[in-house]
């Protein structure tokens, strides 16, 4: 299996990236790692005809404390966010995460801004950003703006991105300490998640129980209200719509909600 | 058509490719490099796995315009002099194949896992190889080759 053909371009630096995004238009993607976008095109399921390969904006990789927010810039691997000292130290959540992607080989080619543009609703990075309460940094011709990951993901693969704006910045709370937990339920080796969960500082995020990762809002109020972790646990799967695929139905789905929810909350590692 | 520069086992090679060549098409077809199987085409089996900069990755799922200017590495470059890289040398010995299909890919994988930790546990092992599929062996001598190896690196 081969892509359609396309037209390969590589971008220097943001700037470059934003001026061929507006030149190409429509026609253009951008290309971090590949490992969505290339088996997508191989499929037939893209077909863009122009690829903006933003790979090598050694502008975009890197970890850095910023006050009280861990900055990650949008090119970091799967294989960095996973593996570094920071990450791990101020969003060891994130870390976790991170590391759990697929196998070696995808962590190593993946990054964190693909991953999160790309958003699948059954991935793990957009349910763990959502559950940190990250902010993301886009930027575009008019300049940079922050949206929160509560109002970025919009739907089913479908983001607050514009066509013309590039995800450059994942800002993550500094959590050094906090509990978390973080549950992913799969049958296969190196397979998405079948349900998962995350949790940190009294935020509940899900994938797949919707056409886009979740909060568990009814668990988080039962959970700010003083309730156990059962009795907030129950309410897990209230206000979801799981898909049925060849893994699991909507109910079995639901089940599963509550019981990792419940696991999550409290296997919280710290 | 692009122009593209790849060093694949210390050699520069420099082509004219379409910008949907797939790393392991350039190696196989343009490179002449045999020994870096297409299994599923999907990046699930691992088969393709080469070093690209010293990491492994699945070069079914690599552009070879993304490799340009980059180093790969695959298991045509292992051996010094004719003698067995330890890690090929410990499949050998621990009879860690049989078709032979997967390991090319599974050698790859494990140099790259042996570069990143000289010294895993088997459990780390098994974990590091997760992206590699081998439907012969039951994966035991494979996890004893790569044991081996990393004694005999140490
Ligand atoms: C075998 C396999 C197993 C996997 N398993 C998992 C798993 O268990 N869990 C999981 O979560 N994921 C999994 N993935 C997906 C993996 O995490 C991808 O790396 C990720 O989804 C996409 O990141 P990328 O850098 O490769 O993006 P690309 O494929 O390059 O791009 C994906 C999309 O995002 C856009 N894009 C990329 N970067 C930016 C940016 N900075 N700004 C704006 N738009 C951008 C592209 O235009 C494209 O539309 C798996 C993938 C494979 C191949
Ligand atoms: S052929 Fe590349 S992963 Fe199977
Ligand atoms: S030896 Fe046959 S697939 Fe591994």
């Amino acid at each position: 299996m081969i892509p359609a053909p396309f037209e390969y371009l590589r971008a220097h630096d943001v700037a470059h990236a934003l001026d061929l995004l507006r030149e190409h238009g429509d026609e253009a993607k951008l290309l971090a790692g590949g490992h969505s976008l290339l088996p997508m095109m191989k499929l037939r399921l893209a077909r863009p005809t122009v690829l903006i390969d933003i790979a090598e904006l050694a502008d975009l990789d890197y970890v850095r404390v910023d006050g009280d927010t861990l900055a990650v810039g949008a090119l970091a691997t799967h294989a960095r966010v996973g593996e570094a000292e920071l990450v791990r130290a101020e969003a060891p959540l994130i870390a976790h995460s991170a590391s759990l992607i697929g196998d070696p080989q995808v962590r190593h080619r993946g990054t964190i801004g693909g991953s999160l543009a790309h958003a699948d609703p059954a991935a793990d990075l957009p349910m763990a950003v959502l559950a940190a309460g990250a902010t993301l940094v886009l930027e575009g011709p008019a300049g940079r703006r922050e949206v929160d990951a509560d109002d970025f993901f919009t739907g089913f693969f479908t983001t607050a991105l514009e066509p013309d704006e590039i995800l450059v910045e994942i800002r993550l709370p500094r959590r050094a300490g906090e509990p978390w937990g973080y549950e992913k339920f799969v049958r296969r080796s190196n397979d998405w998640a079948i349900v998962g969960v995350a949790t940190v500082a009294g935020r509940v995020a899900l994938a797949n129980m919707g056409s886009a990762p979740l909060r568990a809002a009814e668990t988080e109020r039962a959970l700010a209200a003083g309730a156990g972790i059962d009795a907030a646990a129950e309410l897990a799967a209230e206000n979801t719509d799981p898909v049925s695929d060849l893994h699991a139905d909507p109910a079995y789905r639901r089940h599963l909600a509550r019981v990792l929810v419940a696991r999550a909350l409290s296997s919280a590692p710290g | 058509m692009i122009q593209v520069e790849v060093t694949v086992n210390g050699e520069a090679r420099s082509a004219e490719v379409e910008p949907r060549l797939l790393l392991v098409h350039f190696l196989r077809d343009v490179c002449r490099l045999r020994a870096t199987n297409v299994g599923c085409d999907t990046t699930s089996c691992g088969a393709c796995t080469v070093l690209l900069d010293g990491v492994s990755v699945k070069s079914c799922t690599v552009l070879a315009a993304q490799a340009d200017g980059h180093e790969v590495a695959t298991v045509e470059g292992l051996a010094r002099e004719g003698e067995l890289h330890p890690v090929q040398a410990a499949f050998r010995a621990e009879h860690g194949l049989q078709c032979g299909f997967c390991t090319p890919g599974m050698v790859m994988a494990s140099v790259g896992l042996l570069q990143a930790n000289p010294h895993p546990t088997e459990e780390e092992i098994r974990i590091g190889l997760e992206g590699n599929l081998c439907r012969c062996t039951g994966y035991h001598n494979i996890v004893r080759a790569v044991l081996a190896a990393a004694e005999a690196e140490a």
